[in-house]
């Protein structure tokens, strides 16, 4: 096993002459690279803050980016043989390497579903009432969807005009993941999820307007328990004068299904929302915060913070075909998003500007997974009510979770989302002192350490050569190696009397998973 | 049937003539605060009121209001399976459930409500309209607790070693308890068992490290922060130290002896009871000894579809001799006139014992007609509020919506019910605001005040 900093690749490359000034590195978080364009969508990013005389930050060393990609794609912490295996491989590549591998794991598919069903709304009871058996149907076509890679415009266009029972056509339950029947309240949703505005903000007028084309969502129970059929309203109505977002006026006849006309002018290249909407979340997917922010709401006095780099991805989306993966890949790739945390730069525009990558939290479900994953053992998750009862097997992951109903402490605590709205900002991931409480002390983490079957297995390895016994924790906790100055405190620390092997390796991880380093993405 | 009664209500204008209104309430304390988020700014003063604080004995399942406070031993064994004896209490006229000796001996100290009413069966629903009086639309209300802790904590000028609002032991969580009001107002979760040594408070009290390694971990931790030192001005960063500090100030102060029930005499834990209910009364007894507003005493159990009878032989005498110590208890503290005691369920259960396979005598979801007990803070004890009828099926006399009870409780607590609830979405919202045209309402609870 290798000690200290692993051999990162130092290349001296003045970042595209954007800073003079000769950087700060801070190892071992990033080397002494400077931010040189790697594909088109840095050119946007470089050009704004050449122009502001902001310099961006270094590039992410080899052990940052192997944690950063696995939380950010598939929500998972690296198996400390995947962190070492990437940092030996000399290949050019391994970055973009590692990318297309993430891209086709299964978490992918769980982690995408997860941040799908935040948006979907997708929970049983109170308040959106979508009830059991619509869960899991609607969970396990969102994930398909994801797995499969629908494009975005498919996956859209699914969601808006499906009509058919809630449990064999599961895209119809997007009307019924809402708080009420209104046709108000479904253009809301709407707006909301496919064009990234709240309809609050628009005028009355085109409140209304958008209003109709929900006018004729008919719902209508069967004899099976909570199953219902979302479908153009039979009733023969009469020809329907309709006013699209963008003015322009529409006659529909009375077959025709108005959610189709609406989806169809919507789902363009051309249409402004569709492509701006989709293009702009997932960039705040990965930046933490939107071009546009926040990312669902857009509107006219809330312009983005770099308009020609969303301008860029919204070409790059439509040259895409709306390929969720293929998008992913781009920005992936991108020099920007393989910036270290480190600022080079303390312009109040900074972040806005994408100078560097933000630290965030981990989110509610990735953290308690990778305290499940770290330590053994998994989290029982329960739901007595309603009928039938549910109990998930420990084995299975929290962001492979299908019901948003379905919760514990620790994820309220941490700020999960409780799908009632569909907002964005209803994940919080701000620290609180319980949290910080919870962390530091209490049962719940301490238990995990205590019983860890990972460490166990460290422990007896290297039980003789303390050196090694350090590094194998911290590549399991932090996936790198320590520097010289963590090995040495950590080694003081073994020599402490009054403390035993255990006890010490404990407090090690103790202090690790306590540390920034694991509860932030970085 | 729906007889409205005018409420008295305290306006503003009122207040300040009556000069309740003080300046307290601008200062945040520096010991502990719940959430980091932002302060809502209060808009309104520091509410004064007789009650200060409130225990609620949260029934979470939905307890029989056949079995507990509303008896019906004339409505045949379909109703009353065994239980079919009520007993008299020591106010003429009021009988309880047989298996609450101890609780009938102190009914001078309650008020029970037999006409409670909502409608709903589903459990998330009717415990998120019990907890928040507003029937289920777009906005997620805030629950009393979160409400009170808002009024009565941090905000203004609560400056206790716990947060303002505890939960024993485990969070309700059907809802987001503090609903569109946000984190901050969330309640603690003690976790743990009151009932073992120690109790151990999640967070708090964590067993088997003595305070001398929790010390050297904490230098540990800070000698290996190695990104905390290379971004020292990261806002984040700044944000989670700071919370980090205000956790330690909990696990190394004086917060933990709030939980420490070794100083309470042996007597006294044997009358709450040795058990987990039993001890969460005087672990909330001593709680609102320090000032904390809102402790709600999360009881669960009460959801008996089957087993029902066996189950009330179980639990019922718990319930009884920790709910009856309690009230004596803050009686004799001279505690009860300044805390309400609420105890209730999300619904009551079907009075009709379902008899059929597969329940074998037991009883169903029921939020038709139901009862809750209220005590102290200014509420007279010794009445019967409305009445059901001879099945306990459905409300007789003057029906009781959860709106009432809390906007009742609210004005004990000095909360202005008309009055805005502040926010920080900047929502024009009132606190519990008198039913408008097409709501249900029986009105304020003004036969007990």
């Amino acid at each position: 096993m290798r000690i200290g900093l692993s051999g990162a690749v130092v290349l001296l490359v003045v970042g595209n002459g954007l800073s003079a000034a000769e950087p700060r590195v801070v190892r071992p978080f990033e080397g002494a690279v400077g931010f040189k364009s790697a594909n088109r969508i840095d050119t946007p990013v470089a050009a704004a803050l050449r122009e502001r005389d902001i310099a961006p930050a270094n590039r992410c060393s080899d052990e940052v980016f192997v944690r950063r990609v696995y939380l950010d794609v598939i929500g998972t912490l690296p198996e400390p043989q995947a962190v070492q295996a990437f940092l030996q491989d000399d290949d050019r590549r391994k970055r973009e390497k590692l990318i297309d591998e993430l891209l086709v794991r299964d978490e992918f598919a769980d982690y995408w579903a997860m941040k799908w069903c935040d948006l979907l709304r997708v929970k049983a009871e109170f308040p959106i009432n979508l009830w059991p058996n619509a869960v899991q149907a609607y969970h396990r076509w969102i994930r398909d969807a994801v797995r499969d890679n629908m494009p975005y415009d498919q996956f859209a266009r699914e969601l808006l005009t499906s009509s058919g029972s809630n449990f064999r056509v599961p895209p119809v339950n997007f009307y019924r993941a809402v708080q009420g029947r209104a046709p108000a309240t479904m253009a809301e949703a709407v707006a909301l999820t496919f064009m990234g505005t709240r309809l609050q903000s628009w005028p009355e007028v085109d409140r209304n307007h958008m209003a109709v084309f929900f006018s004729r969502v008919a719902f209508k129970a069967t004899t099976e328990w909570k199953e219902e059929i979302i479908c153009l309203d039979p009733a023969p109505g009469e020809a329907l004068d309709v006013t699209l977002p963008d003015g322009t006026a529409v006659r529909l006849l009375p077959e025709q299904d108005p959610r189709a006309a609406f989806a169809d002018w919507l789902l363009t290249p051309e249409n402004p929302w569709f492509t701006r909407n989709i293009a702009n979340r997932v960039w705040s997917w990965f930046f933490g915060r939107g071009i546009v922010h926040e990312p669902d709401d857009i509107r006219p006095d809330n312009p983005p913070s770099n308009p020609e780099l969303l301008e860029r991805l919204e070409k790059e989306l439509v040259r895409a075909n709306y390929d969720p993966r293929r998008f992913f890949r781009l920005i992936l790739n991108s020099a920007t998003y393989q910036q270290s945390s480190i600022p080079q730069s303390d312009h109040r525009e900074a972040e806005a500007l994408f100078a560097y990558y933000p630290v965030r939290r981990l989110d509610a479900e990735v953290l308690i997974d990778a305290l499940c994953w770290a330590f053994g053992g998994g989290e029982s998750y329960t739901s007595v009510i309603p009928e039938p009862f549910t109990f998930i097997p420990e084995s299975q992951r929290t962001i492979a979770l299908a019901d948003g109903s379905i919760s514990s402490q620790f994820l309220e605590m941490f700020g999960r989302p409780a799908r009632d709205t569909g907002l964005e900002s209803e994940r919080n991931n701000q620290p609180t002192d319980a949290q910080r409480l919870h962390m530091l002390n209490s049962s719940h983490v301490q238990k995990r350490i205590q019983q860890s079957a990972r460490l166990r297995r460290v422990i007896t390895t290297y039980r003789r050569n303390q050196p090694a016994l350090i590094s194998g924790i911290y590549l399991t906790i932090l996936s790198r190696y320590p520097t010289d100055t963590e090995l040495v405190a950590a080694q003081d620390y073994f020599g402490t009397g009054g403390l035993t092997l255990d006890q010490a390796v404990a407090d090690l991880a103790w202090v690790l998973v306590n540390s920034k380093e694991f509860l932030y993405r970085h | 049937m729906n007889r409205p009664i005018r409420r008295s209500t305290i306006t503003r204008r009122t207040a300040l003539k009556r000069g309740l209104l003080g300046v307290a309430g601008l200062t945040l304390a520096k010991s502990w605060r719940v959430w980091a988020a932002p302060a809502i700014k209060p808009t309104v003063a520091a509410p004064a009121g007789k009650a200060k604080a409130v225990i609620q004995i949260w029934m979470w399942g939905g307890p029989s209001h056949l079995d507990t406070f509303d008896p019906k031993p004339d409505a045949g064994s379909d109703y009353c399976g065994p239980l079919n004896k009520p007993i008299a209490t020591n106010i003429d006229g009021i009988q309880v459930g047989e298996l609450l000796p101890l609780l009938a001996k102190q009914a001078d100290k309650y008020s029970i409500i037999r006409s409670m009413t909502h409608g709903v069966n589903a459990h998330e629903t009717a415990s998120y309209i019990v907890q928040t009086g507003r029937q289920p639309g777009r906005l997620v209300f805030p629950c009393v607790g979160a409400v009170v802790s808002m009024f009565k904590g941090y905000d203004h000028g609560y400056k206790g070693l716990v947060p303002p609002y505890i939960v024993l032991t485990e969070p309700q969580g059907r809802f987001s308890e503090a609903g569109f009001l946000g984190q901050r107002y969330k309640p603690f979760a003690t976790g743990g068992d009151p009932n073992r040594q120690p109790f151990a408070v999640e967070g708090i009290v964590a067993e088997g490290i003595s305070d001398e390694r929790q010390r050297s971990r904490r230098e540990l931790l800070h000698s290996l922060d190695t990104l905390g030192k290379a971004m020292p001005t990261n806002e984040q960063f700044s944000r989670l130290d700071r919370c980090e500090a205000n956790a330690y100030d909990l696990v190394f102060g004086d917060a933990r002896k709030l939980f420490e029930l070794d100083s309470e005499k042996d007597d006294v834990r044997e009358q709450y009871g040795r058990n987990t209910f039993g001890q969460s009364c005087l672990i909330a007894r001593r709680l609102v000894e320090a000032g904390v507003p809102y402790v709600t005493i999360n009881y669960k159990g009460w959801d008996t579809h089957k087993q029902h009878f066996e189950t009330m032989r179980r639990k019922l005498p718990e319930m009884d001799k920790g709910m009856a110590a309690l009230l004596q208890d803050l009686a004799g503290r001279s505690l009860l006139d300044r805390t309400i005691v609420w105890w209730g369920g999300e619904f009551g259960r079907t009075p009709r014992v379902q008899w059929d396979s597969p329940w074998n005598g037991g009883r169903g979801h029921y939020g038709k007609c139901f009862s809750a007990v209220l005590a102290g803070g200014g509420f007279k004890g010794g009445r019967v509020v409305g009445a059901s009828d001879a099945t306990g099926e459905n409300v007789a006399e003057r029906p009781v919506w959860p709106r009432d009870l809390i906007a009742s409780l609210y004005e004990r607590l000095g909360i202005d019910p008309e009055g805005p609830m502040p926010n920080a979405r900047g929502l024009d919202i009132k606190v519990m605001p008198a039913a408008e045209a097409g709501e249900e309402s029986g009105g304020l609870l003004a036969e007990l005040v």
